[in-house]
């Protein structure tokens, strides 16, 4: 790890204005990808600016029909939500399948988004449930926001400060992980919803979270798994790597899709 | 053997006296521990994998805050130290020792693989030493890499030693040639098959740590380290690299976590941390990142292979023909050389009785980090190759694969085989049997149509393995290439009141032999387990000994350790007689009791004890006061742990994701000390052994030669929930060579468990073949190219 000044604001207010004093700031919510970042010295920040423990960051409100996420709210808490599991219980099924208990414990909703690993769960949920992204500045649609791997609307400056998920009628989440890192190799969220139908893939694209149109089409006419089971995605523009070839993550885009489908009802 | 009738004895599972302080994080592991005035070492490793070094800039970096030294090849030459050393001497067929260049402990003109000892920084912290290295200018010319295994003797690869042409360290041969070729002359059916056996990384728990002193009153050093072996390394570091005379070198191998034949080797490190810190006058420690771990540990496996089986018209082998390239990575290790020869080799017999078997093994130098001893270091690579053949000579000629391993197997001992091993006993087709029996083999072809109906596809596998352990006759090692002997040694010291110091020259790094030894302990004296001290990995405290690995610290370790009891019961009866006004020969020694046969005279172990050492009751002029005994134990042959893996898979066609349905294991050990801590070794061994068939790849780039699978992102080590829950059976058949009858069960799981994995994969997938590890991307590729009829 290389030096930096650490400071612990105690307002968004306060951390805002933080942010727009330092050099080459970063942000440092639950810390379960800028910790091992800075370990390896990957890199460099003049300073880390933690907002971990706001208060004001953290909480889950279900009103009218959609819970919004405080982006300071960890995983654990949303995995053990009452009110998400009666709303949308396919984001319990996503947050408790995140990492290990430990990740959990740490990582935050506004954290993953903020990062958009490509291999992260949430932008599939976000893509899918047409969530409302509140930031310091404005209201970003989940459409918008998220622009490539590791790349997102974001401004210098700007901070999240809560996910607005829209209630579905039918959602789910089917995950391939990984065998080794266990991050999604393929996720693929589904959706069905005042938005109409939304299919949304993280893990498997060279930019990130993506939706499938034609399996959105398909399920349109028809929600039921066989819909979606013989649209085979194109392997081009998916990642390949070690774990698994392009075709390889395109068949299983198809899998997970039917699976989800299925496992959404 | 035993003469006590105790609850912590031979044959109980007592539970482990260590691991208390393990899990309450009271262990003392070389990090734990810390010297006055201590330094900390970093080491600037090479980035390419190939690099002709021209020069080294330091100057900034020993400015940077906290640096107190910087070390390169240079100042590791002008010392004169040795370079890193082979201990064993392998020759190829025209009688030619092995070919390789020098190891130096800092590179001094080239380097040779990512993650070679370029310099090593010395500084008050680690983090400093870890800046100050960024510092230094390294002017380095990049060449080409030889990294393919499969090309590099080829004419133009990149060359890793000019000492080395083809970079073929040896080309050895084992076996009778003109009588396996007149057997495949003659055969019914040949058999063919080519396998990769996979590079694996071992990641022990508990990354390498050095920690260097020097005392200047004294001329003394003391070295802590990560080893399963302090006594060689010190021998090593003194007679070999020339740091210190063996005398004033203390070697000292505290709590070790893991090391599954990574910590037997002698490294660049730990060599450097004790050389340096006597330039620097203060304490030098040093402690991996887990990063250099996977760069720098001697790895494991990498072996190409083509192999054929000749068979008779019923399906009796007739011959075994094996030609192998064995990867020894850039610079041959400490016993790198006996790995792929002559602990691989001579187990190609398997448990089958084969007439004629003919061995080709090339050891070939790549720009890749050294390959070295494994868990089970050759055994699973012979296991792997003779189980994957016989499987699919089973297929090929129709015959049940139970019945074709039945129908071959050793069924009367001693048995010379024609690869140098004499097996001195066993029973295969008894753990067979129970093998088939706990499976329910019978009801297989119900499980696969089952789970035919759920859309799996179901596979079994087998594997009836043999290993050799119990590292081994010293005169026999000698005559094949071995640098040093390998008996063991023990002292048991009583203490005068009554309580028991067992020092010895094994060393545990999980073993349990703090627990399993002291059970011996105690099944001969009759003393509780927590009265009695094990004592091992510290040069100034034990007498010499070899340490801990091939399975060796039971039958030899301990094996040591009974000679030395004997000669303490001996003297003891000698003084009961006295105390007792007896003959020696009346004593009867039980229960912790010494009484004159047939009368009511007794002594109990404790006043006995005290009296050796009052010298009150005895004339010393006859018998020398004190209790202590030591003893120098060489066994009589290796010995064979024998058993049969089944392995039942089943396949979601859709993912390619392998479940393990269920794993039995069947097991000869001979006597088994304490069951819990054996079946906690074969439980460790399959799950290693999972890690080699569906998980672990240990992968470079063939061209840049960088080490892709560097980190537990990418390189993916068993997690619990990968693995099954395991059903185990024992059979037994006393080892004859050794007193106690043991045989040694800490390698079998890794050794017997991938071919009967992928033995069940294959059979689940109807295909010939497919490459460890078998990734669900791997069986998926299988699947959308097998032919049409076998999806059907």
């Amino acid at each position: 790890m290389y030096q930096f000044n650490y400071v612990r604001p105690k307002s968004l207010t306060e951390a805002v204005a933080l942010l727009a004093k330092a050099d080459d700031p970063k942000l440092l919510a639950g810390g379960q990808t800028l910790i091992p970042t800075l370990k390896q010295r990957l890199a460099m920040p003049s300073d880390v600016i933690d907002i971990g423990g706001l208060k004001e960051l953290a909480f889950i409100k279900a009103e009218g029909n959609a819970i919004t996420i405080g982006a300071g709210t960890k995983h654990y808490a949303v995995a053990t939500s009452a009110d998400v599991k009666k709303h949308i219980p396919a984001l319990i099924h996503l947050a408790e399948g995140i990492g290990d208990p430990a990740v959990r414990h740490m990582g935050t909703i506004g954290g993953s988004i903020a990062n958009n690993d490509p291999a992260a769960d949430y932008p599939a949920a976000c893509v899918a449930l047409d969530a409302k992204i509140h930031t310091t500045k404005r209201l970003i649609e989940a459409d918008e926001y998220f622009k490539g791997m590791f790349e997102t609307a974001l401004e210098a400056g700007e901070i999240i400060k809560e996910v607005t998920f829209p209630h579905p009628e039918k959602a789910a989440y089917q995950k391939f992980r990984n065998p080794a890192s266990r991050y999604a190799m393929v996720g693929v969220f589904v959706s069905k919803g005042p938005w109409g139908v939304r299919v949304a893939v993280t893990g498997a694209g060279q930019n990130g979270v993506f939706r499938v149109k034609a399996m959105e089409d398909a399920l349109t006419k028809s929600w039921t798994p066989d819909a979606v089971a013989a649209i085979k995605v194109p392997a081009e523009g998916l990642l390949s790597d070690l774990h698994g070839s392009a075709e390889y993550r395109a068949h299983l885009i198809t899998v997970m899709a039917k699976r989800a489908v299925a496992a959404a009802g | 053997m035993t003469n006590t009738v105790s609850d912590q004895g031979i044959g109980k599972p007592v539970r482990r006296k260590e691991d208390f302080r393990f899990i309450t994080g009271n262990g003392h592991y070389t990090d734990d521990i810390n010297r006055p005035r201590q330094t900390h070492a970093y080491f600037l490793r090479s980035p390419h994998a190939h690099a002709k070094i021209k020069s080294i800039d330091t100057a900034t970096a020993l400015k940077a805050p906290g640096v107190v030294a910087i070390f390169t090849g240079k100042d590791v030459a002008a010392d004169k130290l040795g370079g890193l050393i082979c201990g064993w001497t392998v020759h190829s067929k025209d009688g030619s020792a092995m070919k390789a260049g020098a190891h130096p402990i800092l590179a001094l003109d080239t380097v040779r693989y990512v993650g070679d000892h370029v310099a090593m920084i010395v500084a008050e912290t680690h983090a400093e030493a870890k800046s100050a290295a960024e510092m230094i200018d390294v002017g380095y010319e990049a060449l080409p890499a030889a990294v393919s295994l499969a090309d590099c003797q080829k004419p133009g690869a990149p060359q890793v030693h000019a000492e080395a042409p083809r970079n073929t360290c040896f080309e050895w041969e084992l076996g009778n040639k003109p009588e396996t070729e007149a057997a495949f002359a003659k055969a019914a059916k040949i058999v063919k098959i080519d396998l990769v056996n996979n590079r694996l990384i071992p990641n022990a728990m508990e990354p390498r740590a050095a920690i260097g002193e020097y005392d200047k009153g004294t001329g003394g050093y003391t070295l802590h380290t990560t080893s399963q072996n302090p006594h060689v390394a010190r021998l090593v570091l003194s007679a070999f690299v020339g740091v210190a005379p063996e005398h004033k070198l203390r070697v000292i191998a505290p709590d070790v976590g893991g090391g599954f034949g990574s910590k037997i080797f002698i490294y660049a490190e730990e060599t450097a941390c004790v050389w340096a810190a006597a330039k620097v006058g203060r304490p030098i420690k040093w402690t991996a990142e887990r990063s250099e771990s996977f760069l720098s540990d001697a790895h494991g496996r990498d072996h190409l292979s083509h192999a054929e089986l000749a068979l008779d018209a019923n399906g009796k082998f007739l011959a075994l023909r094996v030609k192998t390239v064995a990867n020894l990575g850039a610079y041959l290790s400490t016993f790198s050389a006996s790995v792929p020869t002559y602990l691989y080799g001579t187990l190609l017999s398997g448990q089958y009785a084969l007439p004629a078997i003919y061995v080709e093994v090339d050891g070939v130098l790549t720009h890749t980090a050294p390959v070295d001893a494994y868990r089970g270091a050759g055994r699973p690579e012979a296991t792997f190759l003779i189980e994957r053949i016989v499987e699919t000579a089973a297929r090929e000629t129709g015959i049940d694969p139970a019945e074709i391993r039945r129908r071959n197997f050793v069924t009367s001992f001693p048995h010379q085989t024609p690869v140098i091993m004499n097996y001195d006993t066993g029973n295969y087709a008894a753990s067979l049997d129970k093998a088939l029996e706990i499976v329910d083999y019978k009801g297989f072809g119900g499980r696969k149509a089952e789970a035919a109906r759920r859309g799996k596809l179901r596979g079994i596998g087998f594997s009836t393995y043999i290993e050799a352990c119990g590292l081994a006759p010293s005169a026999a090692v000698g005559s094949l290439g071995a640098g040093v002997g390998l008996w063991e040694s023990a002292e048991v010291r009583v203490n005068p009141t009554g309580n028991i110091e067992v020092l010895t020259g094994s060393h545990s790094h999980g073993q349990g032999h703090e627990t399993t030894f002291a059970q011996l302990v105690s099944s001969r004296l009759g003393v509780p387990i927590d009265q009695i001290e094990i004592v091992h990995g510290d040069t100034d405290k034990v007498q010499f000994g070899m340490g801990t690995y091939g399975s060796r610290s039971g039958s030899v370790g301990m094996s040591a350790i009974a000679k030395a009891l004997d000669k303490v019961e001996a003297k003891a009866k000698k003084i009961a007689a006295h105390l007792m006004e007896a003959a020696a020969e009346d004593i009867v020694f039980e229960n912790g009791m010494f009484t004159v046969q047939g009368t009511d005279k007794s002594i109990a172990w404790a006043a006995l004890a005290l009296s050796a050492y009052t010298a009150h009751g005895f004339p010393s002029s006859e018998i020398e006061p004190g209790l202590k005994e030591g003893a120098f134990y060489d066994p009589t042959n290796f010995t064979f742990p024998a058993g049969c893996h089944i392995c039942e898979v089943e396949i979601d066609p859709e993912t390619g994701i392998t479940r393990i349905a269920n794993f039995v294991a069947v097991d000869d050990f001979g006597t088994i000390i304490n069951p819990m801590i054996v079946e906690g070794q074969v439980h460790g061994g399959i799950a290693q052994g999972i890690g080699q068939a569906l998980l672990e790849p240990g992968v470079y780039d063939p061209e840049s030669g960088q080490l892709i699978t560097g980190s537990f992102m990418d390189y993916c080590m068993p997690r619990a929930d990968d693995l099954p829950s395991f059903n185990l059976g024992f059979t037994t058949t006393v080892c004859p060579s050794n007193p106690l009858g043991m045989k040694g069960c800490g390698e079998a799981g890794a050794i017997a468990s991938p071919p009967a994995i992928i033995n069940a994969i294959t059979d689940a997938l109807g295909i010939r073949d497919i490459e460890m590890p078998a990734t669900p991307a791997r069986v998926w590729a299988a699947l959308q190219s097998r032919p049409k009829a076998a999806a059907e």
